[in-house]
């Protein structure tokens, strides 16, 4: 324990309650029993119920589960491969450095454009293929299209700390290519895998502009649906759906930081 | 080409791995160049396009779109876009400065915590990290209304008219930038600060180091890794926010992130969007430069 300068804890302290006094808020409002305004009125849950008899966000809710479900599929498996061809493999110089800068593309360029572009290109394809109206299918393509490179770069992480030694022991006890992926490779991969996937699954559950730009009218997803509402001003149904959107938040950072401490362990 | 190699404890040869990685990595890098690389050199391509009247593209190449991003409109010459880049980086730069200020303090303090009772303290900034931005803006806007303390303070400062909320204003857009980014400095920079070599700083402050002196020279130097992750996770897309001046800025507080959607949205002009997300683009190559150059100057010490 160091002693610090009295300055230090008070700013600390001032800058955790800076994040986290909107949050609350947003909570305490949530189980007020007054429509309008912002006094309080008593203890309610009535704006709980209302959500579960609201089918706009019930169906919010499910398209966002559906996108992330999908897209996360998708992208843990082309990602996990994608690591294990570029970290496995003795790729020339030159051609290795051009795969790694189109592999961090999706993490440096900034959401917006990547979203503007990708607009622009499933707007040309439509001319072509009908199938690319806005709506689910271009979510999906454009969640997978970012979600791909973080799920790689993970795993990559998790290759270049597994030693040679692994692989080859298998080889000279005669496992082909396919048992070594199966059987030594996935296994000593899992962590990176699942960490992979939780982070791509995440980032598709917070992810607005690419949903924002791609989206069709059936396919609202919950974010596009709180901005869509608080454009048209502040209800207590939003208190409560934001709120437990915080509090499912709050429960997965939990469990992913109970699995990343029993990693951490073995 | 042909001859043997031993790789991984295969023997084989070169051509027959590389075909092999070449399978493994196809798919993943297809799928980048088609949905990201090329769709944003049909971005390149668009923005010397000419919106139909139905707000459709033309293909007749014109300069037209950069013209007016610079200024030159129907009404003769206006800055209004220069401002509204200005702004953007105006914007970031002071959000990144504000939260790696206010990150110093926190993740030392958080640093110091016995080992037991850091996770939950690191937690707190992991919740908000993870916590959808639409919900954190929507919560600013909250907290800024009319009826809570913050306003009326505010009111019976004279600082605002009764019964006005706190928003839309500058000091709302960086409020909520502030609120929205410091955890990505917070925990890249904390991963730095629990590495660090005290014993540095118990040498710096043995030799008769001032303060500041210490901090420069001891405390620093060791976090430079934490920090350059920090800025660029909060820098590059603080240029490109539009959520948080949506909802807290408002028209007149516009940022790039907005004229970008705007475009795309209400105008329906999407070679002027091209154009725009071009000029971001741009801003952004910039940032990555200078922030590379930087970090390669200060990685010897």
């Amino acid at each position: 324990m160091r002693r610090f300068h009295w300055l230090v804890p008070l700013t600390a302290l001032g800058a955790l309650a800076f994040l986290y006094v909107p949050l609350m808020a947003v909570a305490v409002f949530s189980v007020n029993n007054s429509r309008f305004g912002l006094s309080w009125q008593g203890f309610t849950l009535k704006w709980y119920a209302k959500l579960f008899a609201n089918e706009q966000i019930l169906e919010a809710a499910w398209n966002t589960l559906v996108l992330a479900t999908v897209s996360t599929v998708i992208a843990t498996v082309i990602g996990t491969i994608l690591a294990i061809g570029l970290d496995r493999y003795p790729w020339p110089k030159r051609l290795f450095s051009a795969l790694d800068i189109n592999l961090h593309l999706p993490v440096v360029t900034p959401e917006i454009v990547f979203a503007a572009a990708l607009a622009v290109a499933f707007g040309v394809l439509r001319l072509v293929f009908s199938i690319f109206e806005p709506g689910l299918l271009n979510m999906i393509i454009g969640h997978i299209t970012f979600q791909v490179s973080f799920v790689a770069l993970v795993v990559r992480a998790r290759l270049e700390a597994i030693s040679k030694d692994y692989e080859e022991a298998a080889r000279d006890l005669y496992a082909d290519n396919a048992y070594l992926l199966r059987r030594v490779m996935l296994p000593l991969l899992k962590p990176g895998i699942v960490g992979g996937a939780m982070l791509a699954f995440t980032l598709s559950l917070d992810d607005f502009v690419v949903s924002f730009f791609t989206a069709g009218p059936t396919s609202v997803t919950l974010p596009l649906y709180i901005y869509a509402i608080v454009r048209r001003g502040v209800t207590p149904e939003i208190h409560a759906l934001s709120t437990l959107a915080l509090t499912a938040t709050v429960v997965l950072v939990m469990l992913s930081e109970r699995f990343t401490r029993k990693q951490n362990k073995e | 080409m042909n001859s043997h190699l031993v790789w991984y404890g295969e023997l084989t040869t070169l051509r027959r791995l590389l075909r092999r990685g070449l399978y493994f990595a196809a798919p993943g890098m297809i799928w980048i160049l088609l949905f990201l690389a090329l769709p944003s050199l049909l971005l390149i391509v668009v923005s010397f396009t000419t919106r139909g009247a139905y707000g459709q593209i033309e293909w007749t190449f014109t300069l037209e779109n950069f013209k007016r991003l610079c200024g030159f409109g129907l009404y003769g010459w206006s800055a209004d876009y220069f401002i509204i880049l200005f702004r953007s980086v105006h914007v970031a730069f002071w959000t990144t400065l504000i939260c790696i200020l206010l990150s110093y303090p926190l993740c030392f303090y958080i640093a110091n915590k016995p080992e037991r009772s850091r996770y939950f303290w690191l937690t707190l900034i992991i919740i908000p990290f993870w916590t959808n931005l639409v919900i954190r803006a929507y919560a600013w806007l909250l907290v800024l209304a009319p009826q809570l303390p913050l306003a009326r303070i505010a009111n019976a400062l004279g600082l605002i008219p009764e019964g006005t909320p706190l928003y839309p204003s500058s000091f709302a857009v960086y409020l909520g930038m502030v609120a929205t980014f410091l955890p990505f400095v917070a925990l890249p920079l904390y991963s730095s600060v629990e590495k660090l070599d005290w014993a540095l700083v118990e040498a710096a402050n043995d030799l008769y180091a001032g303060k500041i002196r210490v901090f420069l020279h001891a405390i620093w130097p060791q976090t430079v890794p934490g920090i350059s992750v920090g800025i660029t996770l909060t820098f590059i897309p603080a240029m490109g926010m539009f959520v948080v001046p949506d909802f807290l800025g408002g028209a007149k507080y516009m940022l790039v992130g907005n004229l970008i959607q705007q475009q795309f949205g209400t105008s329906r002009d999407w070679p002027f969007g091209a154009a725009v997300s071009l000029a971001l683009m741009v801003l952004t190559l910039v940032a990555l430069q200078l922030q590379r150059k930087r970090g390669k100057k200060v990685e010897p010490i």
